[in-house]
């Protein structure tokens, strides 16, 4: 127990340590989750855009998007 | 022109052709993703282990010297994500390779980050060791212009509606930029400053025990495989934002 | 010749004449760069007396003397030396030997009277017991100044 304190202790050090370590962490997590949001924004745009110009494309199929009739 | 530049040049310069199509550069991004990942996993477990736990305090900075395995990694990839950029964007001018623009919008918030943590973290460093949170020197100086630069850069790309027109102006602001570079390495030698000089890249070699050499390169290899996972997030969301455009505008004319 | 080669040339040239504006800029302005003078350059270069300085260098061996929470010692590059009054507290790695900035103003009888003392640090990094194991062989090498 006694060198978990002295490990958060940081020699008298801490107040500048941890939240260097802190900053670091919160900035670098910041950035990939910020990232990896705006790719599934991005691609579920692209994929509702795409899926409602083949709608588009196919003026007789609009109801039935996702049944398949013999041709 | 002889033989082995020759090659070299038609090999790269086939690369960049093949890579010219989004879709093979989507496909190579995906394979290359799980790697880097996993990479930047674990060269953080590892480095942040060695950083905080398995090395020694430094003779005269004691525990303070724990914030450099955060700061000198961040510090290389502020110049090294800036020199990619500046690269990627001579290439979109002069080559008009359609992802060298958008690989340089696409890490240019990362490398912000970077420097952001560079100065934040020398920040902390600097008020126990030197008795200042911040200086006006050279070397801390060029480094707030660079966090200015990326932040100039990323506005550029929002302030115009064409996006060939924001390509291109964010492109010539990177490449002015670039002159900041050499200032910001060669600033701790050209003038008196706070910051010491170099630890690492010298003519002498590593000034650095081999104990406290061991995490600094392991976190530096975590930030490295961190900036090529996150980049490759953020150019897949170009390349599916501009496919987006080109249909809204083709939907708008038809 | 081609567009894109044009246009590559137009690149290398607009980098060019940027760098050498951006080097005559930076060479013109070197004074005002100065973060702080040294006792070398109080010597020579004629500062008007009132003036806000820093000035940098060495804390010279066996000179710090603490009156109460007033500090004296000296500042030396080797060449000249300066004597530096400070009230207040120093930083940790404050310590004679050690590289050190004072920001204040000359006063009286020579004596810089400094408002702000920093700790200046080279790139050396070591552990304690091999800094120690250094020193006992005699190989010290004090930290450089400017």
């Amino acid at each position: 127990m006694e060198a978990v304190g002295t490990f958060l202790a940081m020699g008298g050090y801490a107040a500048f340590v941890w939240p260097s370590y802190g900053v670091a962490a919160v900035i670098l997590l910041g950035l990939l989750l910020a990232s990896r949001r705006r790719l599934r924004q991005e691609a579920r745009a692209l994929e509702a855009l795409e899926s409602s110009a083949a709608l588009r494309r196919r003026p007789a199929r609009r109801e039935a998007s996702g049944t398949r009739r013999p041709a | 022109m002889s033989g082995l530049p020759r090659a070299a040049l038609a090999a790269t310069s086939s690369a960049m052709h093949r890579f010219a199509n989004p879709t093979v550069a989507l496909r190579l991004a995906d394979r290359l993703m799980p790697w880097s990942a996993f990479l930047c996993a674990g060269l953080f477990m590892v480095g942040l282990y060695y950083a905080l736990i398995a090395s020694p305090i430094d003779y005269q900075q004691r525990d303070t010297v724990r914030i450099m395995y955060v700061h000198v990694p961040a510090a290389w990839m502020a110049l090294g994500v800036y020199a990619m950029m500046a690269t990627a964007s001579a290439v979109g001018l002069v080559w008009r390779h359609p992802l060298a623009d958008l690989s340089a919008k696409a890490a240019a918030p990362i490398g912000a980050g970077f420097t952001l943590i560079c100065l934040v973290t020398g920040a902390l460093w600097g008020q126990p060791t030197w008795g200042t949170w911040w200086v006006w020197d050279a070397r801390l100086t060029s480094v707030l212009i660079l966090f200015f630069l990326y932040l100039g850069y990323m506005a550029l790309w929002q302030a115009y509606d064409d996006p060939g027109r924001a390509a291109r102006a964010a492109a010539i602001l990177a490449l002015v930029g670039v002159v900041n570079l050499p200032v910001i390495k060669f600033s701790v030698d050209w003038w008196n400053t706070l910051h010491q000089p170099a630890s690492v890249f010298t003519l002498q070699g590593p000034k650095i025990d081999p104990s406290m050499l061991k995490p600094l390169m392991l976190m530096a290899g975590a930030y490295l495989a961190f900036f090529v996972t996150v980049l490759i997030y953020r150019l897949k969301a170009e390349i599916l934002a501009r496919r987006a455009s080109v249909l809204r505008r083709a939907r708008a004319e038809s | 010749m081609t567009r894109k080669r044009r246009r590559l040339y137009v690149l290398i040239a607009a980098l060019a004449s940027l760098g050498v504006a951006s080097a005559l800029v930076l060479v013109a302005f070197q004074d005002n760069l100065v973060f702080f003078y040294s006792p070398s350059d109080l010597q020579t270069k004629s500062l008007p007396a009132d003036q806000r300085i820093r000035i940098g260098g060495l804390v010279e061996a066996e000179s710090v003397m603490r009156e109460g929470l007033t500090t004296r010692f000296r500042v030396t590059d080797t060449a000249h030396s300066i004597a530096v009054s400070y009230t207040g507290l120093l930083p940790d790695l404050f310590r004679e030997g050690q590289g050190v900035v004072a920001n204040g103003k000359l006063g009286p009888g020579g004596v810089f009277i400094a408002d702000e003392i920093l700790a200046k640090h080279d790139e050396n990094y070591m552990p304690p017991e091999v800094a120690d194991a250094i020193k006992r062989t005699g190989q010290w090498k004090p930290e450089g100044s400017r």
